[in-house]
């Protein structure tokens, strides 16, 4: 979203009571959404985005390396996972924008503590406590009618969203949250910092529970399984009419240390129905065209194939954004193959915390200094 | 029990303040047994109440121990070399068996610390022992061995509270630390700093009391501190070691790990660090500087003995302050634990406990980081509150409905088992149908585990005496460390009156 844009916004936000809210404080475009979908353990963009004309491709993956004549093509020398070809359409019609080599400098090999630098946007020798949606809502809250600041489905971990004040709700479905929530109590009197702090919970909770529904009526048929069981949930809450910032959806999984071509085929799969499903309901809400997809993980893989036909820890990996106003192609570099460091990893060519400056300087309005901790450049993968 | 207090009390009669002097009341002895201990009865209140401040926390560290009475898991005595894949030849299924097994040990060593937690006859031991775990965090997602997170408890606990300088000498050289800080990666010439920075961030010194350069030449003098992988036992290899001369906070000499810790020690900050730490724990959320440096300099020159610290901090006029009662919100363990003592329910099988702790965003030997659980406010979010409530919703739902809730609960513990089997081995949790199926098969067990508890709420009100018209006040006072938000009413079921007050936000707070 470019500055014309966002005026545009504004003065439409004036116009109706609820935005207006929002925009007390300054900049926040809210009504853009945002939906994370979390590839958990780490997912090999190398069999992602296939570098299939690059001979070094080849000689570091005797066995798993993809052919030619499999892969989706987006280019001369990269096509997608045939996995993902149900997303070859979203590539057509320039929704997908496809990052490569997103990471980060001095990176991490441990699952924990490398999702804990994204989580976090901390740098790679730094321990934060908040998650960088936690610090972006503290500085720019959502507008308080909000259901919540963001919800996370399927997971316990609240990721960019823990700790502080941020309104964050963690749910399994949407009836079981309900169902929960009866147990939370609607006031009460605060005489200390601590019982404050459990009350305002409470009332989040309560007020989340006020606005989510568990049978809004979508007619998208949404594939069977824990992911695409998510993608409903996660459909069910954007469809709820208060407005939430942020969702997240987690797609284990992708730890592949052994027999990965199996198991990576199979989770691609169901990444590219979800977000189908997903595009699918968006566009029944109407909310397609402000809606931002974007998927992250930890690392991603070692281009070197391990003896177990699968693939070790690596650095930086391959990232998708979707939405109505992306704008559509490749970004980042390929990953340089045959200058890999001493432990085998490619550089990496776009800093994960450039995606996070992008999406809160050009998708929400928001200076991104502050929630980063310093300056990042933002990426070119929005339509005007 | 009452000679050496005898003994020990001329000694500290003199700094007890006049209203230290004065008996405890019940409410004052609740507060120091709940910031001591986990969830205590109405009988153990009523034992120590009377006593004076000085005599009450002499008595409480008299008691504590250096070992555990519950017997730990078998696994815990073989003596024969370490199993684990090694390398790159470790085969596929080799390196999954390993991982189940590890998982599996992990869990059961989860159920024994809560097992040892409710068994416990001094909850201020365990109680120091996770205070030291939180500090020396090492975690099992890194150092993957459950048997190192199981001596490392057993070292934990050894020096709980005896002196804090045993205790870092006995950590810089602990396994399961010398694997999850990388000391085995830390060799002359390629040093790894990982040990040397958080020895002095997060163990002693705390931040802005030394320079990168400290770090690098510490990093140096504990060059050589490994491990031998067949036995898992600290091991000094001398050809890694820096022989050369280094400068840490101004000493210069060819230096050692252990002088550094020395030096360490030397340090006020130190001692300042630790204080500040144990204010946070037992006192409140806001340390008072001078009150922090008064109790530390005493730490200090009693070589640092935990327990003059402690008491201390126990007979403090800011211990029992008004204002400071009921402002700290219970760990996890502390609610779970807490409550399980508190009613008397003693569950057969732990483990189920110790996966709710860890729904609750406290997995036992597997704190987030190097810094640990952040603690405080920090433990209730929207989704750790609505797992607190759950869980005690659970435990104090009438029988008829237990039945009626239990498919109802099974999603619910869904969550917990995945937390906890992500925790422990992330990524890795089984999207696959056999994987979903043990996945199914776990959480079903966990709730089983957790329906078998038994409360008899008539029994448990009759312990408390009184008139049946006083049991929704009588239980407050044992449950809350002040009025709950709502009253619940006296003509209510025994079983639903336990139920509203657990469920009240200040059951949340110690």
């Amino acid at each position: 979203m470019d500055r014309r844009n966002f005026v545009k916004l504004a003065a439409a936000a004036a116009l109706t009571p609820r935005l207006a809210f929002g925009l007390a404080a300054p900049g926040a475009g809210y009504r853009n959404l945002l939906v994370l979908i979390e590839l958990k353990g780490g997912n090999d963009g190398l069999n992602t985005l296939v570098p299939y004309a690059d001979p070094a491709y080849h000689a570091l993956r005797p066995k798993l390396a993809i052919a030619r004549d499999r892969v989706v093509q987006l280019s001369e020398s990269v096509g997608l996972h045939p996995a993902l070809e149900p997303l070859a359409a979203l590539w057509k019609r320039r929704e997908l924008a496809v990052l490569q080599g997103v990471g980060y400098p001095d990176p991490n090999l441990s699952h924990f503590r490398s999702i804990e630098i994204w989580d976090t946007a901390s740098k790679s020798d730094e321990y934060l406590q908040e998650g960088w949606l936690t610090r972006t809502f503290g500085v720019a809250p959502t507008p308080k009618e909000f259901a919540a600041d963001g919800v996370i489905v399927g997971s316990p971990d609240l990721g960019p969203l823990a700790g502080g004040g941020t309104r964050a709700i963690a749910l399994a479905t949407t009836e079981q949250f309900l169902r929960q929530a009866r147990l939370a109590v609607p006031e009460g009197k605060a005489t200390n910092k601590a019982l404050q702090h459990i009350l305002k919970v409470e009332g989040d909770i309560l007020q989340a529970a006020s606005h989510l529904k568990a049978d809004y009526a979508l007619s998208t048929e949404f594939p069977e399984g824990p992911f695409g069981n998510a993608i409903k949930t996660a459909s069910q809450v954007i469809a709820n009419r208060a407005g939430v910032a942020v969702v997240r959806v987690t797609l284990p999984g992708f730890d592949t240390h052994s027999g990965q071509a199996a198991t990576q085929a199979r989770l691609l799969g169901e990444l590219a129905g979800g977000v189908t499903a997903l595009r699918s309901a968006l566009l029944e809400l109407g909310r397609w065209n402000d809606t931002l997809v974007l998927s992250y993980a930890e690392f991603g893989r070692r281009p070197k194939e391990n003896l177990s036909g699968g693939t070790d820890h690596g650095t930086s990996s391959v990232h998708f954004v979707l939405g109505g106003r992306v704008a559509g192609g490749l970004y980042g570099e390929q990953p340089a193959l045959d200058r890999l460091s001493g432990d085998g990893n490619p550089a990496h060519a776009i800093d994960f915390r450039s995606v996070y400056a992008t999406v809160l300087e050009r998708w929400w309005g928001i200076s991104s200094a502050g929630p980063l901790g310093g300056r990042f450049a933002t990426l070119p993968i929005l339509r005007a | 029990m009452r000679a050496p207090l005898a003994i020990l009390l001329p000694a500290f009669a003199f700094a007890a303040s006049l209203a230290g002097a004065a008996p405890l009341s019940y409410d004052d002895a609740r507060h120091l047994l709940n910031r001591t201990g986990f969830g205590a009865t109405d009988a153990e209140i009523r034992r120590v109440a009377g006593m004076t401040r000085e005599e009450a926390a002499c008595t409480l560290l008299a008691e504590t121990r250096t070992t555990a009475v519950t017997p730990p898991p078998a696994w815990t005595s073989d003596s024969g070399p370490l199993r684990y894949p090694r390398g790159q030849d470790a085969s596929p299924e080799e390196r999954k068996r390993f991982q189940q097994e590890q998982v599996r040990d992990g869990l059961e060593l989860r159920g024994w610390w809560i097992g040892e937690m409710l068994d416990t006859p001094s909850p201020l031991t365990e109680k120091m022992t996770l205070f030291w775990h939180n500090h020396f965090v090492s975690a099992q997602q890194k150092v993957k061995l459950a048997l190192l997170m199981y001596r490392q408890n057993v070292t934990l606990r050894e020096n709980a509270l005896g002196h804090f300088g045993d205790l870092l000498h006995a950590i810089a050289r602990d396994p399961a630390m010398v694997l999850y800080l990388d000391s085995a990666q830390n060799r002359k010439g390629t040093p790894n700093e990982n040990f040397a920075r958080e020895v002095m961030e997060l163990f002693t010194l705390g931040e802005g009391h030394y320079g990168e350069h400290d770090v690098k030449e510490a990093a140096r003098a504990f060059t050589g501190w490994s491990l031998n992988r067949e036995t898992g036992r600290f091991v000094f290899r001398p050809l890694l070691h820096d022989y050369g001369a280094k400068t840490v906070l101004g000493r210069t000499g060819n230096l050692d790990g252990d002088d550094v810790l020395d030096i360490l020690l030397a340090k006020p900050e130190t001692a300042e660090f630790v204080t500040r730490k144990l204010w946070r724990e037992f006192v409140s959320a806001e340390p008072d500087e001078r009150e922090v440096k008064r109790i530390a300099v005493r730490l200090r020159e009693s070589r640092y003995d935990i327990k003059v610290a402690l008491q201390a901090l126990l007979t403090s006029d800011a211990f029992y302050a008004p204002e400071n009662r009921g402002t700290l919100v219970k760990s996890p363990v502390d609610l779970v634990v807490g409550t399980l003592r508190q009613f008397g329910m003693r569950p057969g099988e732990t483990v189920p406990f110790a996966v709710a702790t860890a729904a609750m965003g406290q997995n036992l030997f597997g704190p987030p980081n190097v810094k640990g659980w952040p603690g405080g406010d920090a433990w209730i979010n929207t989704n750790t509150l609505l797992a607190r409530k759950a869980f005690l919703d659970r435990l104090f739902r009438a029988d008829d409905a237990v039945g009626r809730g239990h498919t109802a609960a099974a999603p619910e513990m869904a969550g917990s088992a995945s937390a906890m089997t992500e925790a422990i081995t992330p990524a890795a949790a089984p999207a696959d149908a056999s994987g979903l199926a043990r996945k199914i098969r776990f959480m079903r067990a966990m709730d089983r585990g957790l329906r078998r508890v038994h409360f008899d709420s008539d029994a448990w009100f009759d312990s408390l005496g009184g008139l049946s018209s006083a049991r929704p006040a009588n239980a407050s006072r044992v449950l809350l460390a002040f009025a709950p938000q709502t009253e619940a009413q006296a003509t209510a079921e025994p079983l639903e009156i336990v139920r509203q007050i657990v469920l009240d936000a200040a059951y949340q707070l110690k």
